[in-house]
């Protein structure tokens, strides 16, 4: 494989990474925040949807600063790891 | 990414800056128009008496609900805006209920004539509303695909500005470096320069109109939390609408609004109604819900709930939670609802500063991309020279598009069947040309070409505008029209900053000829100096 097609690999790795992990983890940390933020629940949905754009731009930046496409995916499902373990029981109950 | 973050933030900021470049640059500069909407409603509303009758709050009520007994008795909901300033200058009426005979639901509205209480007769216009809407509507696309465009758009801005920032090492001491015709280097400092200066105002405007349509775009939030059906749910607890009883069935005449209006003034200061809503008129489960005018950027969450049979006040909601008034604060900011006249001018402006920032930025990408095509690297030539030509098409064609909708305003005969449909159909029309033009002359011809004719065709609107309303400056500024005479004088300042653009850049065009270079839009021969590297330079 040429460089040149090496590197155009590479980048649609990171795009669909930054994409579609950038999407997942924005809406998993709302959910998560909803769950253990301590407001009512439409406060608390309302706080995490705010903060989704936040932490989507977060996860595209972070997938083209890190060194390997499987660095930004290590990343990616760790963060939804963390995330959804706040829905865990413990949290308050979903309706 | 190889070569460290600076330039991975550096390839970021191009590559997401440029596929959504001419459709922020169309959404940037059709919502700065929105600052001034109601200026161009006035000023595309010629039959509007110049100087109307000041009408108190109290009067517009009674105005609007004479009018609403008359042409809506069976309607199951009015709403009257008394007029409340520039956003709401006329007393309007909207009502709905009953369906019409294809079986739509049935809403109707009208501006009323403050001096006689029947409609107010104008042309038909999509007037400063339509044209603002624009900016997330996109006119011809589905609502849904529209919404998603513009958020793909908006996320793109938002990566852009915040690797823009990481990319800048010296953010600041590059703010007050400008080194004027040196091409590449020049549009670079003119671009740190406009990005920088309003950066908070881009941030904001960005987040904030991707949070209007968060719940579309993140709709799985709401789907984990309330379930998918648990919608309509969220939103009421949310924004706590008011509960309206079902109808009685029983007849009961509607309490004097003008009492529940001095509760209103008591709680909220003067002038504090922005619409009032009669749910189940003429019954005795009547509800009068007051909502309260924009005096400052989260005031417009403050809501009455008034008994219609009885006058008596049943709710007053003013304070809401945290998260429900960051809400509120960035779609109030976005608005600039609550904004004077000082305020409003520097929305306008900034607003101006980030469309100019999307264009500067579009002409530095192409400028950049034809010198390294020039010695065989990067982009293919036949790919930059699309872009170049979108470039022209958009940058100085869109504000021909817009010139075009006020001239199509004023020449379109006003018995045309759906005029206002036209008005918009000669703006892409217009847009269109522009885009082709550039591809049937050369570039740079096409830049001049366009660019002079942007000039005339603002610099002759207020003469459009005399010739065929007689309205002008003469008699507009001694009526205090501002309105009027605001929008003729920013339409002859835009024709002179296009013409002075033209013949700027003709002269540096001239000038490079003369000396031998190419003279590219700007000199793609440009050398960045090996001190201080190019930012976007790491990849790309």
């Amino acid at each position: 494989m040429t460089g040149a097609a090496a590197t155009r690999r590479d980048v649609a790795a990171r795009i669909v990474a930054a994409v579609a992990g950038g999407y997942a983890v924005s809406n998993v940390a709302a959910i998560g925040l909803a769950h253990v933020l301590p407001l009512p629940r439409s406060d608390a949905v309302m706080a995490g949807i705010l903060t989704t754009f936040l932490f989507y731009g977060a996860v595209v930046v972070w997938c083209f600063a890190t060194r390997t496409v499987r660095q930004a995916w290590l990343g990616i499902l760790l963060a939804i790891a963390a995330f959804g373990a706040l829905t865990l029981p413990g949290g308050f109950e979903l309706p | 990414m190889k070569g460290g973050l600076r330039q991975s933030m550096a390839w970021l900021h191009t590559w997401t800056g440029l596929p959504a470049g001419w459709v922020l640059f169309f959404v940037f500069l059709t919502g700065t128009l929105g600052y001034f909407d109601s200026e161009i409603d006035r000023w595309m509303r010629p039959e509007a008496p110049l100087a109307p009758p000041a009408l108190s709050q109290v009067d517009g009520l009674a105005l609007g609900l004479a009018r609403l007994e008359q042409v809506a008795p069976q309607a199951s909901r009015w709403t009257v805006f008394p007029a409340s300033g520039r956003d709401v200058p006329h007393v309007t009426i909207n009502w709905s209920g009953g369906t019409d005979a294809a079986g739509r639901r049935l809403r109707r509205s009208e501006t009323l004539d403050a001096a006689t209480g029947a409609p107010l007769r104008t042309r038909a216009t999509g007037g400063g509303q339509t044209l603002y809407q624009l900016h997330y509507t996109l006119h011809y696309l589905p609502r849904a695909a529209a919404r998603w465009l513009v958020g793909v758009c908006s996320m793109l801005m938002l990566v852009a500005i915040v690797s823009g920032v990481i990319t800048h090492k010296k953010i600041f001491a590059d703010f007050f470096t400008f080194r004027p015709r040196q091409g590449q280097r020049s549009w670079l400092d003119i671009h740190n320069l406009l990005s920088v200066t309003a950066l908070p105002f881009h941030l904001v405007i960005t987040y904030s109109g991707l949070v209007f349509f968060a719940f579309t775009y993140m709709s799985p939030v709401l789907d984990a939390t309330y379930g998918s059906d648990g919608r309509d749910r969220f939103f009421d607890e949310a924004f706590r609408n008011p509960e309206i009883p079902p109808r009685a069935g029983a007849a009961a005449p509607l309490a004097p609004l003008a009492a529940m209006h001095d509760v209103a003034e008591r709680h909220w200061g003067p002038a504090p109604v922005r619409t009032a809503t009669v749910y189940h008129p003429g019954d005795r489960h009547a509800r009068v819900v007051f909502r309260r005018t924009h005096v400052d950027p989260v005031s417009n969450g403050g809501r009455m709930v008034f008994d219609g049979a009885t006058g008596e006040l049943l709710e007053r909601f003013d304070r809401r939670s945290g998260p429900m008034v960051v809400n509120q604060a960035l779609l109030g900011l976005h608005e600039g609802l609550f904004a004077g006249p000082v305020l409003r001018w520097i929305y306008f402006l900034t607003g101006l500063l980030g469309t100019a920032m999307v264009g500067t930025g579009l002409v530095l990408w192409t400028v950049k991309r034809k010198a390294k095509a020039a010695t065989g690297s990067g982009l293919s030539p036949s790919a930059i020279r699309v872009i170049e030509r979108l470039n022209v098409g958009t940058i100085a064609g869109l504000p021909i598009a817009i010139a075009a909708y006020f001239w199509a305003n004023r020449l379109l005969p006003v018995g045309l069947a759906d005029r206002a449909a036209w008005e918009l159909h000669a703006l892409f029309l217009a847009w269109l040309a522009m885009l082709v033009l550039p591809w049937v002359r050369p570039v740079r011809r096409a830049w001049l070409d366009t660019l002079g004719l942007a000039a005339v065709a603002y610099a002759a609107l207020p003469a459009l505008n005399a010739l065929t309303t007689g309205q002008h400056l003469g008699n507009s500024i001694p009526a205090g029209a501002w309105a009027v005479a605001g929008f003729d004088l920013a339409a002859l300042a835009a024709g002179l900053g296009f013409g002075l653009a033209a013949l700027g850049l003709r002269r540096q065009w001239a000038g490079a000829a003369a000396a031998g270079r190419s003279g590219d839009l700007v000199e793609p021969t440009a050398t960045p100096s090996a001190a201080t590297p190019l930012p976007e330079d790491a990849a790309g």
